[in-house]
């Protein structure tokens, strides 16, 4: 008992002077535990213990209830019991009982009592098997509370070799499953034996009720203690087919703490002799089909994870930036998208969610756990059920583009451990058409914007009719039309000159000088009615200040043309006039071939010059 | 003409429609440079992640936090109690608040709209949506001169120049970002004022200059890069009401703007950077005088008016250049602030300041750094210059002063070579569309001699072209508006006749068009590689790919993620100063010295600790009440950044203020050798030690593969410090000071430790902390 921690020892002392005084008090009824076989898993850091009781009414009245008692000091650190039974001879079928706590009078105020509620009364002298599952967690204290790197975590257990009872037990055995390792110490007892990481009492014979004897293992214990100190979990129903699910992690060692120096080297080098305490990955099972995982942190993301899946699991092996030492932590985010399909169910008009409570985080203890099930906007008549009692709060949360928020269910529960990992539900009505709202939304935003666009493009929104830049546009536009209609014109003249070559072609297959005569009297008017047409519009023009830069180039471009005009007109005269000598074709064709050049210059330039005002 | 003869009604239709279509091809293709801007950008996303990189983004990153979590009021109030441990650092009067305000007001409008962002997703993606907008802005400001296919042109180039992108990619949430923009928008807004001569303009050019104030330091070089250009304009005679229009305002306006911002307020009015704009001010007010008068008087009595006043005008000048000398000459550093001053004399900073030499960011560029970020740029950029000869116009005039002045200011710190990059995309552009103008062309003009050719030869009616012959037309007038495409039509504005005349054969001229799509080819594989292989390195994150696979070397978020959640919220952590900002806002501990460099006895402290032996530096970091010591150390996987390597620094620093530091006593043959060669001060130093504690047992030689042979000295004790956390791969070593009692060793009584203690006391004196 050396090595007990003083708290230890003063707390078994209580125990003891307490139970002295209950002792005599009579039992609560005619109930005797004919067999008590208790199993206490010590592997990991949440304590696990099975207790396989045999209840016997031996009394004259038939009972409904089985009290199961437990010390003040451990009922704090239950997380969750569990009571199976079956009546009969022989173990058979077994029903989950509703469980409870009683205050049963005259009850000493130190232990806390749970009653399992029987289904139907247990008549006189008929056997219950009676299987509790109870889980504790901080049960395990580090001793020493400050270990080195190098050294192994030695945790102390406390529990009683005796089967706490109101009732008397007439046979009992305590099994204790250490992790295998070294074990420290533990409290000796004739009856008691240890063999390879098993640590048994008993068998114990006709005790009476609240027998309490305290034992004491201390041993080596390396499992992780991965402790969450809050874990957020936001579940968020998207009804366009994805249920997203995001886990804020606050984990640290709950162990013995580090003390002194961590020196890589020596953790790099024999990293499970030095650095055994630590624990540097934490497996998460997720649902199958889980898709989009992420694991990050408020610095970015952590790229030390690894992830399998088959149809049954998608296994994630998440690892911290670093390795966990007692008394280190870390925060970190997981997040994954699952199909809605495989959670949201429809049933009589209702939609429910129905997905697992706790964190998918293999063995970990989380000392508070908050699940939000954000619900699509428009959600109503919101409902929960789950299988313990939490907290229960709504709120708002405002995503994309909502306009009235989410309703948000929000779930409290402290120390939550695997056991807690049973599915709840939460019950909602929601109208499928509130899921095109948002696209809507958008659609009408983008058209009213186009539309104002369109508007703005489209009306005059100066504020003064008289302001030179106003002017000035006004001014600007004047000067395009008068452009533009000036361009017309000259691809008339184009377009006549064009007809001129065309007649002087005829007039060398067909040598009739007439019809060719006639089309040159016939240019010869179009030129000069577009000239008429083209004078009013060059004065426009030449008066508005806004053509100073298109001026010069239209006054080339009617010089140009005018050039052109001449020199076609003089070849056309040329040509006619040789044909009318009837000259031969080749000195035509000498005399008129330096004017062809030029035409065809002259012609490139007007061209290009038309092109240039087209592009103002 | 492509179309045919036709009535001046539907030739004014199709003329419409073709405007039409232009300016909705435009539209599109400015969209389409819009999406490529930003998404060249998301490499380091793609291959890294979303995160804020390098040193000063996380700052700002930081600032932004505060901002969005705080308000505005309390941002201009803010006294940062985290950074500069004891001094503190008044962040709100000493931030160019641009870039925070503008990620700010994005995160809020986003917010208010209930699009829940992140701070951090805004910061990451402000540097990409801004470098969209610059590449708008090169767009205006090029088209304001040469028009919108040099303008489509050079926004491309801009859009995915390299040395823009090193400094906007996704994740890299600095000042630069903004500032690009700001400094082209402005330049923009002057030159449309120039050309307009409209005080709309001018306001909306003074409210532009106002948000490059808040953004970035770099807006003196606007401040005196405009007042050169007003200058030329008024010694070259291109003096108009329109430059005044466009001067005048901008500095009035803008010199009360700039006083507001705070880390600028009576700078703006104090210091020599900005006394040229006020000069030229004044140069302006007088010749705007002078033509006026000119105006007035007769040529004779202006001329005699004109004697008259240059005497009297020379006299009052003297005496105000006079007064002016004797206030600048006054001021120590003679009114320029250093960083200025090694502008304008390269070898300043390394003489006088080598807290601003030891950035790597402020050494002059190396050649080959011009052709990695500015590419085939640097050769068209030339040919762009002699393009704005023709003509030169006060547009095109500035141009060439903002390349001529950015090329001096880039080979003088490799950080302005950003300034730099503008400039060569928009005169480049200017080049590329010029020369695609003129090759296009004279392939058009082939055209219409073949046309003639036919036309003689050809029989039959000419109004009406056979089959064949509309195909003969039809291709190659498709193949030009395919090639004015590419180049966003040609610039019509030297559309000269004489020109027209000397067309390139037909042949010569597609070819180099090819050339031309090639050269153009290449730059673009050049940028694409920049930016996915060169750039993206968020360098908080390294990964090497090795022949065993892909690594990812994430230590520095590792000893950053250990530090923020495992060590005291009050505790102050010391290291180099470039890790000082990451420490504040990844590890959220408080830090000695940060990235922010205004106290150089507060940094010279560090590296005199750093350099200083085991003893005496525990003495000074405690007395800055510093309680973890952080070093990068690359030496087990070769990383070359590491503080070895800075140590130089670290002493010239230290050495600079300290005189108890002298760089002889580190350097072995010039060098700072932490073999079996270094010298015994070098090998005792504090940051030897920090490195190499227990550096020999990795490998049992200690072979360093940073500096590629063995260390000097394997087997040491630290007496001083312990080690709490190394990184994975050793990148980043953390140790703690050991409490006081620790030192007092073994048997000493009463006697000895009151001399180890008055032993310390004499050793205090010499700390720069006592």
């Amino acid at each position: 008992m050396a090595t007990t921690p003083a708290p230890l020892r003063r707390i078994a002392a209580l125990l003891l002077v307490v139970l002295a005084g209950v002792l005599a008090s009579t039992a609560r009824a005619d109930l005797v535990i004919s067999k008590a076989d208790r199993r206490v898993d010590l592997t990991s850091h949440i304590v696990r213990v099975l207790a396989s009781l045999k209840v016997e009414n031996v009394g004259p009245d038939p009972v409904s209830q089985v009290l199961l008692a437990f010390p003040n000091i451990q009922a704090k650190n239950l997380a969750a019991i569990r009571a199976f039974g079956s009546e009969g001879k022989v173990k058979g079928q077994s029903t989950v009982l509703p469980i409870e706590v009683v205050q049963p009078s005259g009850a000493p105020p130190e232990l806390t009592f749970f009653s399992a509620l029987l289904p139907k009364p247990l008549e006189k002298g008929k056997t219950l098997y009676l299987d509790v599952l109870t889980v504790f967690t901080h049960s395990l204290q580090p001793f020493p509370e400050e270990i080195t790197q190098a050294e192994a975590q030695l945790v102390v257990y406390q529990d009683s070799a005796h089967y706490l009872s109101p009732y008397p037990v007439k046979a009992q055995t305590l099994a204790i499953r250490l992790p295998g390792g070294r074990v420290e110490s533990y409290t000796r007892h004739p009856n008691a034996k240890l063999v390879d990481s098993e640590l048994k009492y008993g068998p114990f014979h006709d005790l009476p009720p609240f027998s309490y004897l305290p034992v004491i293992v201390h041993f080596e214990n390396n499992n992780p203690f991965a402790v969450a100190k809050e874990v957020i979990r936001e579940i968020e129903i998207s009804h366009w087919g994805n249920v997203q699910i995001t886990e804020h992690y606050n984990i640290a060692h709950g162990g013995a703490r580090l003390k002194g120096e961590f020196s890589r080297i020596d953790y790099q080098s024999r990293p499970y002799v030095r650095g055994v305490s630590s624990f540097r990955h934490l497996i998460a099972k997720l649902p199958p089909r889980a898709h989009s995982i992420y694991y990050r942190d408020e610095i970015g993301n952590i790229s030390t994870s690894h992830l399998w899946s088959d149809s049954m699991k998608t296994q994630l092996e998440i690892e911290p930036r670093f390795p966990l030492f007692g008394g280190w932590q870390t925060t970190f985010t997981v997040g994954y998208g699952l199909p809605l399909k495989d959670f949201v169910f429809y049933s009589d008009g209702k939609r429910f969610l129905n997905i697992t409570f706790g964190s998918p985080l293999e063995e970990i203890l989380i000392e508070k756990l908050i699940v939000k099930v954000v619900l699509p906007e428009g959600s109503k008549d919101i409902e929960v059920s789950a299988p313990f009692p939490t907290q229960q709060r709504q709120e708002v949360k405002y995503s994309h583009l909502d306009i009235v928020g989410r309703p948000v269910v929000v779930l409290e529960k402290p120390d939550v451990i695997p056991e807690h990992n049973l599915y709840f539900q939460v019950y909602y009505k929601f109208n499928n058409i509130s899921l095109l709202r948002e696209p809507l939304m958008l659609i009408t935003g983008f058209f009213l914007l186009f539309v104002a666009c369109i508007v703005y493009m489209r009306t005059d929104m100066s504020i003064s009719k008289s302001s030179p830049s106003y002017l000035a546009k006004l001014q600007w536009d004047e000067v395009q039309a008068t452009v533009q209609k000036i361009q017309g014109i000259f691809e008339q003249c184009l377009a006549v000159h064009d007809k001129l070559e065309a007649s002087l072609r005829d007039l060398s297959r067909t040598g009739d000088i007439q019809s060719c005569k006639a089309a040159r009297k016939a240019a010869d008017a179009q030129f000069k009615e577009l000239s008429k047409d083209l004078k009013p519009l060059l004065t426009i023009l030449q008066s508005s200040p806004q053509s100073y830069q298109i001026w010069p180039k239209v006054e080339d471009l009617i010089a140009k043309e005018r050039e052109m005009q001449e020199k076609l007109m003089t070849r056309h005269s040329t040509v006619v006039d040789s044909f009318e000598k009837k000259l031969r074709g080749q000195d035509v064709e000498n005399r008129i071939a330096l004017q062809q050049q030029k035409i065809a210059a002259l012609r490139q330039e007007v061209e290009s010059l038309l092109e240039y005002i087209s592009e103002i | 003409m492509p179309e045919p003869q036709s009535s001046v009604a539907s030739s004014g239709s199709v003329d419409r429609l073709r405007n039409a279509f232009g300016g909705v091809l435009c539209t599109f293709t400015l969209l389409l440079i819009g999406v490529l801007a930003f998404s060249i950008r998301l490499f380091s996303v793609i291959k890294y992640e979303s995160v804020i990189h390098e040193f000063d983004p996380y700052f700002n990153y930081r600032v932004t936090q505060f901002l969005s979590k705080n308000g505005i009021y309390e941002f201009w109030n803010w006294f940062d109690d985290r950074t500069w441990y004891p001094l503190g650092r008044v962040i709100g009067g000493t931030v160019y608040p641009g870039l925070t305000l503008t990620a700010g007001t994005i995160w809020w409008l986003l917010n208010s709209l209930n699009i829940p962002l992140s701070v951090e997703t805004v910061c990451v993606f402000t540097a990409p949506i801004f470098s969209v907008n610059a590449s708008w802005a090169t767009y205006l400001l090029t088209k304001e001169t040469k028009g919108p296919g040099a303008g489509l042109m050079a926004a491309t180039i801009l859009a995915m120049v390299p040395s823009y992108i090193s400094r906007s990619v996704a994740g890299s949430y600095d000042n630069e970002a903004v500032a690009i923009f700001a400094l082209i928008f402005t330049f923009y807004l002057y030159v449309k004022t120039l050309n307009t001569g409209s005080l709309f303009y001018a306001t909306l050019n003074a409210l532009s200059y106002f948000y490059m104030v808040c953004s970035w330091g770099g807006y003196t070089f606007i401040i005196n890069l405009i007042p050169m250009h007003v200058l030329l304009c008024i010694v070259t005679g291109r003096y108009s009401s329109r430059l005044y229009i466009a001067y005048a305002p901008l500095i009035v306006l803008g010199t009360l703007l700039a006083a507001l911002v705070p880390v600028v307020g009576f700078n703006a009015v104090m210091t020599s950077e900005h006394f040229a704009s006020f000069l030229v001010f004044i140069i302006l007010h007088v010749v705007a005088l002078v033509y006026y008068i000119k105006g007035l008087l007769t040529p004779r009595l202006f001329k005699v008016a004109m004697t008259f006043v240059i005497t009297v005008g020379l006299a009052v000048c003297f005496a105000a250049a006079a007064i002016l000398v004797a206030l600048i000459a006054s001021s120590p550093t003679k009114g320029w602030s250093g960083r200025s001053l090694s502008l304008l004399d390269p070898t300043y900073a390394s003489k006088y300041i080598p807290i601003i030499a030891s950035v790597s960011e402020h050494q002059p560029p190396t050649w080959p750094s011009y052709f990695m970020d500015i590419n085939v740029l640097a050769f068209l950029v030339p040919a762009g210059i002699i393009s704005c000869f023709l003509p030169l116009s006060d547009a095109s005039s500035f141009l060439v002063l903002y390349l001529v002045t950015s090329v001096y200011f880039s080979g003088v710190m490799v950080r302005l070579m950003l300034v730099l990059a503008p400039a060569a995309c928009i005169l480049s552009g200017i080049a590329l569309s010029e020369a695609f103008g003129v090759l296009t062309r004279s392939m058009k003009f082939q055209r219409p001699t073949l046309d003639d050719v036919s036309s003689t030869a050809g029989d039959g009616s000419s109004d009406t072209p056979t089959n064949s012959e509309m195909v003969s037309k039809e291709k190659p007038s498709k193949k030009n508006r395919k090639k004015d495409r590419d180049s966003e039509g040609s610039s019509p504005v030297d559309h000269r006749t004489e020109e027209k005349l000397l067309v390139l054969p037909c042949g010569p001229s597609a070819v180099g068009i090819m050339l031309l799509i090639i050269l153009s080819g290449f730059y673009v594989v050049h940028c694409v590689w920049a930016a996915a292989e060169a750039y993206s390195a968020p360098s908080i994150v390294l990964t090497s790919r090795s022949h065993d696979g892909f690594h990812v070397f994430d230590d520095f978020r590792e000893a950053y993620g250990w530090l923020r959640h495992n060590t005291d919220v009050d505790d102050k952590v010391a290291s180099w100063w470039d890790y000082g900002y990451q420490t504040t806002a990844m590890a959220n501990k408080t830090v000695i010295v940060d990235n922010n460099t205004w106290n150089n006895t507060h940094i010279a402290t560090v590296g005199t600790a750093m350099a200083s032996p085991e003893k005496a530096a525990w003495e000074i970091f405690n007395s800055l009440d510093v309680k973890y010591v952080l070093v990068i150390f690359g030496g087990l996987i070769g990383y070359p950044s590491d503080d070895i390597n800075k140590f130089l620094w670290m002493v010239r620093i230290g050495g600079s203020v300290f005189p108890q530091i002298k760089e002889a006593d580190y350097l072995k043959d010039g060098n700072y050798r932490v073999d079996t060669h270094g010298t015994s001060t070098m090998l005792n130093s504090l940051m030897y030690k920090l490195c190499y504690y227990r550096f020999v047992e990795t490998d049992g030689k200690g072979f360093d593969r940073v500096r590629r042979y063995e260390i000097g000295k394997k087997h040491f004790k630290l007496t001083h410090f312990e080690e709490v956390f190394t990184t994975h791969h050793w990148m980043v070593r953390i140790y703690k000071l050991k409490p006081q009692k620790n030192r007092v060793r073994g048997k000493l009584k009463f006697k000895p430790s009151s001399k180890t203690s008055s032993m310390r006391k004499t050793g205090g004196k010499k700390s720069p902390w006592q």
